[in-house]
């Protein structure tokens, strides 16, 4: 099959392309040396962006790709845990956007509650790698916490969890349309909060708003998992599987029966689509996405209680699918980076610069005018400004129309040389 | 600039020119030790600064700085410059960690004050804790925070079992009460406290004759309220901050519940007697903090405050200064026993730990061996008039109820 | 009980004003508008400021206070009405033809940044950004020995009811108000039979956002306790309350507001007593959702909205 080389300016014309390399080869090797330096963090993040739209060889992209996440980030983050931390938590996000990425933007149901699944398996790892089991099982069955190696087995506990969930909700919900799916979802992700928050009696199983710690970290051979960096790898791996994942469905038939429903679900049905399995089977695969995370964000936080699974978590993934372009499973992560890098590390690090400069005397800023009380502020203008300039967001998703018409066309061809294939 | 490659070109060309100036600058924020700079301590305050919880976080911000600006000159004549470097955690647990790895990635930050919420300071003492980096809470007071024995973790306040029961023996002992009705937030504090008073006001064989939970943040309480109407208790103990309980008291008397009210020290603060109104009147507050203005050092502490930021300071403003100046007690001594020179963050943790008989605006400082406050008193307070502070009507030593 | 019922009430109305808003905007334009619950925040704001500033000239004192209340109610929709025509032309109008989500996120910044923004003004000029407003009413209804109402929660139910008619009569009867359906029907169309579409929703935006407006001002007055995020939690619930009534629908807000009322009222009353104690008040929300789940699935549009036809 030929491939298809979609031309983009920064291929047009030699120059950038030329200061492109510059910058992909040497923001790494600066980020080590500076590796206290919010702008080098900043470079180098973008060198990825750079390394991904350039219009090289896969392969030559790949070893890029290895090269910043396998080796520069990590040494780094030996030395600046702040840097480590924000890549662990924009990686959590990254899951999570991919995930509801399905729902919203494969199978566009809008789902505003998408976090509860993500509580689910948070939880679900939570309480028995807490003593908080013993509350409710005999310790003759079994004494907690669990040991940390138990982990990994509870990776696919929570994608169990996750999974289950999605299709409870989906069962009865998915005959609603559009927004009324939306308020929907989101009653169920407030249900699953509140419930997590009153769950301490008459049973005591979630521990309510008191929380659940210490949890234990994830152990192998023997070994405590509790450093950032071997988060970092974990997360890394995962979302490298998820990606995989979430694209080799796109391009599979499921794919494409998502496709269909997004964008008519009258004439999907009439295609003979079966509609009730794929939009269960969407919401089951965004949710078990969730639900593994969970599980990671349990361990690595060591404490979870129920505000960290708030609406506003849900809305805020949400807005990261949206920014990064909805359907497009690059869009997704680019989307959670550019939000969390924004929220957790340039905001901070501006305000932070300010609030030195009021501190030396150079600007004056009364208290009431903090900048570090002004951060979401910002972070609202910055939303409002992405939507107006980005409408279709920041990585749109391609449409697939060039790709199909080819297939069909080889199919075609194949037919016709005495072959019988399956057009899928 | 709305073409694709535009977007793509003006990323490119920002980023080489950052590149550029890390290559050239050397990093923009690294430190430029010259010969005859001073040596930069910091401390970091972390609350929320934003978000709905900010008005609580603030005050510990504000008392921080107060503290801080205070003992500059002091610290320069050692040597050294003293910087604040205030943090939002937004009461986000996630956020807490970040900015908790934040503060150990920059060295010079010695000493951390924070944070108000405990769901967001557990996890972050857990980071904290890593680097010896030494914690002074102004406000946690979740039993968990301390129980967990990290040697970093201090705090001035009472722990929920202390100040639960001592509200608790108090509605029992003095205000003679045969029923009590106990409302909580469901967040980690109000249930916390409400919890602890309930256990006691049991142990002291009073009939508890309801525990509704409500959502912080809501206004309208009646449905609760109906159900305190139908219970007819002698005492409401809300386990909560003062928006909700202030409008709670409010309401209870539009619905004419005659029950006294009793809150821990969530509720101490100028707002209630502007929320509730006449409603205030009658109200108690268990706190540790000390009526500022009995002491002549605590009146001037307070006009100090009023007349550098417009506003009466409540409970967090003088916990937030208290907690920092412990903290800079404890550098203070650790560059002593440092010879002078900038101590190491595990000195400072050391040292905190055994500060003895520290003298606060708001509460003494003696820290046990779990970072308890041995020092710290329960005060029980009335809103007699319209006025704040109210006056004290009952002292209780909260180290009695300590373990 | 009928005190349980009449403070259901009282709630529902409160919920079915700012529902009316939602409601109002999806109507014509499809558009959940999250911002809405901000612009209810900037009216409570704003109709307070005027009552602060009655009490220290002291009219208050002078002037009944249903006058007062209705000077401030105008003021606040004249502010959160022009507010709401603003938020549109900057933030919705040039997304009217990108995806249907993007609004939806540029509603969530716009949001973020009224919030923090009101904190910033109220905390330069008052130093601080929780207000409490003046109380109005302070005498209640006697109805029997254990029931009683409040006069400003009757006054909350006596403005919401005005409210309502009065916007089911201009947009049922009016010639804006046929233009209003009209373009909401189909907007290419309506814009054919020499209507402007953009006046119209502008003109849309202006009454939500002003009835928001109103809505913050009385419960200002009925709650007393405001601060720059008090919208969040309201709005969330007067969105499941248009949605339960049938979202673009006028009676619908009403009656999904006062149903929702109801249903938290009489759930935070007698779900303790139910399960023995196991479930207390804290579930009313649960149970308020569970029950708007419960009507979707068997209504799929809410209790009064029209089903969706399927075009074939």
């Amino acid at each position: 099959m030929r491939k298809v080389v979609i031309p983009t300016q920064l291929t047009e014309s030699k120059i950038p392309f030329f200061l492109a390399c510059t910058l992909v080869i040497t923001a790494g090797p600066v980020f080590v040396v500076f590796p206290q330096s919010p702008a080098a963090f900043f470079t180098f993040l973008v060198s990825l962006l750079v390394l991904y739209k350039m219009s090289i060889p896969v392969p030559l992209k790949l070893v890029g790709a290895v090269i910043s996440l396998g080796i520069i980030m990590p040494s780094v983050g030996s030395e600046n845990g702040y840097y480590m931390d924000v890549i662990i938590q924009v990686g959590i996000y990254v899951a999570l956007a991919v995930g509801l990425n399905i729902v919203v933007g494969f199978a566009g149901l809008l789902d505003l509650g998408y976090v509860a699944f993500y509580a689910a398996g948070a939880y679900a790892y939570a309480i028995f790698a807490t003593s908080q089991a013993s509350n409710f099982i005999p310790a003759a069955w079994a004494t907690f916490p669990v040991s940390g190696n138990w982990f990994w087995l509870f990776l696919l506990v929570g994608l169990v969890v996750g999974a289950i969930t999605g299709v409870l909700l989906g069962f009865p919900v998915l005959r609603l349309r559009g927004d009324y799916l939306a308020i929907v979802t989101l009653g169920f992700g407030e249900i699953i909060r509140i419930v997590l928050n009153n769950l301490d009696k008459p049973i005591n199983i979630t521990n309510g708003p008191k929380g659940l710690t210490p949890i234990q970290p994830p152990a192998l051979f023997g070994m405590d998992l509790s450093e950032p960096i071997h988060y970092y790898f974990i997360v890394l791996s995962i979302i490298i599987l998820i990606i995989v994942v979430a694209k080799r469905l796109n391009a599979s038939r499921i794919g494409r029966a998502w496709a269909a429903i997004r964008e008519d679900e009258l004439a999907a049905r009439s295609m003979g689509i079966n509609l009730l399995k794929m939009k269960l089977l969407a919401f089951a695969s965004g949710a078990s996405f969730a639900g593994v995370m969970g599980v990671v964000f349990a361990a690595k936080q060591t404490f979870i209680d129920p505000s960290s699974f708030s609406f506003m978590e849900s809305i805020g993934i949400l807005a990261m699918v949206i920014l990064g372009g909805m359907g497009s499973v690059a869009g997704a992560v680019i989307g959670a980076v550019a939000v969390l890098v924004l929220q957790l590390q340039i905001l901070k690090e501006l305000s932070e610069y300010l609030g030195q400069l009021s501190a030396a005397g150079v600007l004056s800023i009364p208290s009431q005018l903090d900048p570090a009380k002004y951060e979401r502020m910002i972070f609202g203008l910055i939303l409002i400004a992405m939507c107006i300039f980005r409408p279709q967001g920041i990585i749109p998703a391609k449409r697939q129309l060039v790709r199909l018409r080819e297939r069909v066309r080889d199919w075609r061809a194949k037919r016709e040389g005495g072959e019988d294939v399956d057009p899928a | 600039m709305r073409g694709k490659g535009g977007l793509m070109a003006l990323l490119l060309v920002v980023a080489l020119v950052t590149l550029l100036a890390v290559g050239c600058g050397g990093g923009a924020t690294e430190p430029n030790d010259g010969g005859q700079a001073l040596e930069v301590i910091k401390v970091a305050s972390v609350s929320p600064l934003s978000g709905p919880q900010a008005g609580m976080g603030e005050p510990i911000k504000l008392g921080a700085q107060m503290a801080l600006e205070e003992q500059k000159a002091e610290f320069e004549a050692l040597g050294f410059k003293l910087e604040l470097s205030p943090q939002d955690d937004q009461a986000d647990p996630k956020v807490g960690v970040t900015v908790a790895q934040k503060l150990i990635a920059d060295k010079n930050v010695l000493v951390v004050v924070g944070h108000l919420n405990s769901g967001v300071a557990i996890p972050a003492s857990e980071v904290y804790v890593k680097d010896n980096l030494c914690q002074v809470s102004p406000a946690n007071t979740a039993t968990a925070i301390t129980d967990r024995e990290l040697p970093i973790v201090n705090r001035i306040v009472a722990r929920d079992d202390a100040q639960g029961p001592a509200g608790a023996d108090f509605a029992t002992n003095d205000l003679g009460a045969k029923k009590v009705f106990v409302i909580h937030d469901k967040t980690t504090y109000g249930q916390g406290v409400a919890d602890e008073f309930k256990k006691q006001v049991e142990a002291n064989g009073v009939q508890v004759v309801g525990y509704e939970g409500i959502t912080a943040g809501e206004s309208d309480f009646s449905a609760v309220l109906n159900a305190v109407a139908a219970a007819k208790p002698d005492v409401v103990y809300f386990g909560g901050m003062y928006p909700e309980g202030s409008l709670l008291a409010k309401q209870m008397k539009e619905k004419d519940i005659a029950a006294k009210f009793i809150g821990p020290d969530g509720m101490y603060d100028p707002k209630v007697i502007e929320i509730a109104g006449e409603a205030a009147i009658g109200v108690y507050c268990t706190s540790v903090a000390g009526d500022v203005t009995l002491t002549e050092v605590g009146r001037a502490w307070a006009d100090r405050y009023q007349a550098k930021f417009g506003q009466a300071p409540g409970s967090f403003a003088a916990y937030g200064y208290d907690a920092t100046n412990v903290a800079l007690e404890a550098i203070k001594q650790a560059i002593a026993a440092n010879g002078g020179e900038k101590p190491s963050r595990l000195q400072v943790t050391e040292v905190a730990r055994a500060i003895q008989d520290f003298k606060g605006v708001a509460t003494d400082v003696t820290f046990n061996v779990r970072g308890d406050n041995k020092d710290a008193k329960v005060f029980i307070y009335e809103f007699t008039e319209m006025k704040f502070p109210a006056p004290i009507v009952k002292e209780i030593v909260a180290g009695d109820y300590l373990k | 009980m009928p005190q349980i019922l009449l403070d259901g009430l009282t709630l529902g109305f409160v919920y079915a004003i700012v529902a009316l808003g939602y409601t109002m905007v999806y109507g014509v334009l499809k558009l959940i508008n999250f911002a809405h619950s901000e612009v209810f925040m900037v009216g409570a704001f704003a109709g307070t400021e005027v009552l602060l500033f009655l009490h220290a000239m002291g009219y208050l004192a002078t002037l009944p206070p249903a006058v007062a209340l209705i000077c401030a109610m105008l003021i606040a929709m004249i502010l959160s009405g022009t507010l709401g025509v603003f938020i549109e032309r900057i933030a919705y109008r040039p997304l009217r033809q990108a995806p249907r989500l993007v609004p939806l996120i540029s509603a969530i910044g716009v949001s973020f940044f009224l919030q923090d923004a009101v904190r910033l003004i109220e905390g330069l000029w008052k130093n601080a950004f929780y207000l409490t407003a003046p109380t109005l009413f302070t005498n209640k209804i006697t109805i029997t020995p254990t029931l009683s109402l409040p006069v400003k929660s009757l006054v909350v139910i006596m403005a919401a009811v005005t409210m309502m008619v009065f916007l089911h009569l201009f947009v049922s009867r009016s010639k804006w108000g046929k233009a209003m359906r009209a373009v909401s029907q189909d907007q290419a169309t309506a814009s054919l039979m020499s209507i402007n579409v953009n006046r119209v929703i502008s003109l849309t935006f202006l009454i939500g956002a002003g009835l928001g407006g109103a809505a913050g001002t009385l419960f200002a007055a009925q709650y007393s306790l405001i601060h720059p995020y008090v919208g969040f939690l309201l709005g969330i619930k007067a969105f499941t309350a248009a949605v339960l009534g049938g979202i673009g629908n006028i009676p619908g807000a009403m009656l999904g507001g006062i149903l929702l009322g109801l249903l938290e009222s009489f759930g935070a009353a007698f779900l303790g007593v139910a399960t023995n104690g196991a479930m207390g008040a804290e579930y009313k929300d649960v149970f308020a959702f569970a029950i708007l789940i419960a009507v979707l699935i068997f209504k799929p549009s809410g209790l009064l909205g029209e089903p969706e036809r399927e075009k074939i």
